[in-house]
């Protein structure tokens, strides 16, 4: 994909690069990925925003494959897809790398993650390494009935605080929350909201002087690279797909992402004025 | 890093590598270890625990009984025997009604108009005495089991009892020198193997995988619960007084069932010691909370997405087959119809292995779908006993009841060993030709998706063939 080449004004403007990852963007105007731990009721949240009935159950790992649907808010048409729920995205295996490379490569519009109340630190990692490689993200703070059944209260203004991005509680299964969650979807797609990521600080010693020099290597290359940390962390991990990418200079078109919706939210705003 | 402007990716990647000899091989642990103490910080930030004090956990309580390592065990094959016990004496009613409609009904309103326009008799039986019995038979005989069994299992799923059943099970996958989480693939396997075959890419270890997809077979798919239903409410069942015959009936499918959970471990420590030797891998099973299933919600998608889904699959494969079925039962060379040309080519190896020749072609027919099988050996059984029931030859009729079926049964020369057997192969053979192929586009190598498809066909003849030859010692004595 040439830079800036027919990107302005076409809101899926990284239409090439989601069609590689089989996702035909005809039609819709912003993709939206869905991420989360196993069983957090990451597929009942994808059934409530687009009213599919994929079939859901109570145990780890039973969306393996790619779900696709679609919703519209607004005047837009946004197409789901849900990843596969994974703990992390840091390891080998094949669940992981789909969703890993969707969220960096696939470039979505909004990264939403569904996280389980009742169990917030486990779930806060993948929140964390969802918000290094992307920073349009909204945190669905799924489940609070039941966090509430153990007598667990979170407070969500503070948590968003911290994490500096939208966070919304809902009870998917009954449909609680979800007109919040399509809101803050919109909002972040369109740019009316811009999250500001707390990114992970508690690293030391070597591995910190390690990814700084790196970052900075690599930014000597690709100036514009908005995740280069985490470009950083996966080629010192020896990530083959990264290294690819690296190599192939397909790494330099991520940086598109930030500068077209810019230039579309401005046209937007021409237009409404 | 001389030259600020042309640094390339190959420096990139080299210097990439020198740091990680730097950072050393724990590398991944301090990464994660950053990661879980701003994880810890944040969650403790905005989570407060009203009540301190500790408060008395249903969840704790439910998981200590259900994985118990005696009771344990025990609950979870009581619960398989109810939920099938439950299907086995639910579905005789509408199975009944189904039957009174289709096949008593609807079939001799067909044949008479077909009359009363004067079709041809090779299309009439084609179309009305071949496909559309075929399929009413598979919809009278498979519907009602599987709209009980379905809604059950998935209602068991929802409340989140299968991670626990992993659980119980993991110590001897891990013996059997497989990965743990196989046992969820297992659990998938026992709706559809192609699902299960699909699911084992929840397991990292291509080693372990592999033992997965391979082994996924002996889990009962939906396809084989009916036959392992029937001939066990039919021979089985009728073997003991009337109010014991459901539960005995629904204990000998659960047996079936456990022993191919007992193949499942066989067959993946012969592998791992053989062909796929390794190390096993560990991995973290997070135990989900329990929740109360949405009742009429998981009726609905279990009756939609796999009663209807897997419903509508053997209607698919069974009108071809129900045609296929009458013309090897109506083309005849030299006044023997084709399908008696095989039946007797192939009967003396059946009869060796306990079986006959009509079970070994149904075989053949239902490679596509083993949700076929019996209404094919009835088909065939008929054709072959000439019982006259009314109806011409290949043509599927009505049976009122399980003693209907035994008397033809017995007619077509079964025995209890036939029963038994049948019951077996239909437990260890090859998987039908979706999880085949299914297997082929997961693992994309010829070589395994043969082992996968052909091992199990062996074992099965060979199984078989061992426990006629001692029946068969047995009673001579």
């Amino acid at each position: 994909m040439a830079p800036s080449d027919g990107c302005e004004g076409c809101p899926a403007h990284n239409a090439a690069n989601l069609l590689k990852l089989g996702v035909d963007m005809q039609d819709w105007n912003y993709v939206v990925a869905l991420a989360g731990n196993p069983n957090t009721g990451k597929s009942t949240v994808f059934n409530a925003l687009t009213g599919l009935r994929q079939h859901t159950g109570n145990w780890p790992g039973k969306t393996v494959s790619r779900a696709e649907g679609g919703f519209e808010f607004g005047s837009a048409r946004y197409k789901i897809v849900d990843l596969p729920g994974t703990y992390s995205l840091l390891a080998t295996s094949l669940d992981e790398q789909v969703a890993r490379n969707f969220i960096l490569f696939g470039q979505p519009d909004v990264t939403i993650v569904v996280v389980d109340a009742s169990r917030l630190e486990r779930n806060l990692n993948l929140a964390l390494q969802v918000m290094e490689i992307t920073d349009r993200v909204v945190v669905c703070l799924n489940l609070i009935d039941e966090a509430e059944r153990h007598g667990l209260k979170v407070d969500e203004r503070r948590l968003a605080r911290d994490l500096g991005v939208p966070v919304i509680p809902t009870v998917a299964r009954y449909n609680r929350g979800m007109d919040e969650l399509v809101k803050a979807i919109h909002e972040v797609a369109t740019g009316e909201v811009r999250p500001r990521p707390f990114k992970v600080r508690s690293t030391t010693g070597v591995l910190k002087s390690a990814l700084e020099k790196l970052e900075r290597e690599i930014l000597q290359l690709y100036p514009e690279l908005p995740n280069v940390r985490w470009v950083a962390l996966r080629l010192l991990d020896g990530d083959e797909d990264i290294i690819r990418a690296l190599r192939s200079g397909e790494l330099g078109n991520l940086f598109q992402m930030e500068q077209p919706v810019e230039e579309q939210r401005q046209t937007l705003m021409a237009e409404g004025s | 890093m001389n030259n600020t402007q042309t640094v390339t990716a190959d420096e990139i990647l080299r210097s990439a590598q020198e740091l990680r000899a730097e950072v050393g091989v724990d590398f991944h642990e301090k990464l994660v270890e950053a990661v879980y103490t701003d994880a810890a910080r944040l969650a403790d930030r905005a989570v407060t625990r009203p009540d301190q004090k500790a408060r008395f956990d249903l969840d704790a309580t439910i998981d200590r009984i259900v994985t118990d390592r005696r009771w344990g065990f025990l609950l979870m094959i009581l619960l398989f025997t109810l939920v099938l016990w439950i299907t086995i004496e639910g579905a005789n009613v509408p199975s009944r009604m189904i039957a009174n409609l289709l096949l008593d009904t609807i079939h001799p309103w067909l044949k008479s108009l077909a009359a009363a326009i004067s079709m041809p008799w090779w299309l009439d039986g084609l179309l009305i005495d071949g496909m559309y019995l075929a399929t009413a038979w598979v919809v009278s005989v498979m519907l009602p089991p599987m709209a009980i069994f379905f809604p059950l299992f998935t209602l068991l799923e929802d409340f989140g009892y299968l991670p626990r059943v992993s659980f119980n099970l993991d110590a001897l996958f891990r013996r059997a020198g497989a990965h743990g989480k196989q046992a969820l693939s297992m659990m998938m396997g026992f709706g559809c193997n192609a699902a299960g075959v699909v699911a084992t890419r929840i397991i990292d270890s291509p080693r372990e995988r592999l033992i997965a997809i391979i082994t996924n077979n002996f889990a009962l798919c939906n396809g084989r619960w009916p036959t392992q239903i029937m001939i066990a409410t039919v021979f089985i069942g009728g073997l003991v007084p009337a109010h014991l015959a459901g539960l005995i009936s629904a204990a000998s499918v659960v047996g079936v069932a456990l022993l191919g959970v007992g193949f499942t471990f066989l067959v993946s420590w012969f592998l791992s010691r053989t062909m796929l030797r390794g190390e096993v891998s560990t991995f973290s099973l997070e135990l989900p909370p329990y929740r109360p299933p949405r009742f009429w919600q998981t009726i609905y998608t279990s009756l939609i997405d796999r009663t209807i889904y897997v419903l509508w699959r053997a209607i698919v494969f069974a009108m071809p087959a129900g045609a296929a079925i009458w013309l090897v039962a109506n083309i005849t060379i030299g006044g023997t119809s084709i399908a008696e040309y095989i039946i007797n080519f192939v009967n003396p190896f059946g009869v060796l292995l306990g079986l006959n020749g009509v079970i070994l072609l149904a075989y053949i027919v239902a490679i596509p779908a083993n949700e076929i099988v019996i209404p094919t050996i009835l088909m065939l059984t008929v054709l072959v006993t000439g019982v006259d029931t009314g109806a011409g030859a290949g043509v599927m009729f009505e049976l009122e009841s399980g003693a209907d079926m035994l008397s033809l049964f017995t007619a077509g020369g079964w025995t209890l060993l036939t029963a038994v057997n049948l019951m077996l192969f239909s437990l260890v053979h090859n998987p039908c030709s979706t999880t085949i192929f299914t297997i082929y586009k997961e693992t994309g190598s010829a070589k395994w998706t043969t082992v996968a498809a052909l091992l199990p066909v062996v074992m099965g003849f060979g199984l078989t063939f061992f426990l006629a030859q001692i029946w068969r010692l047995l009673a001579a004595l």
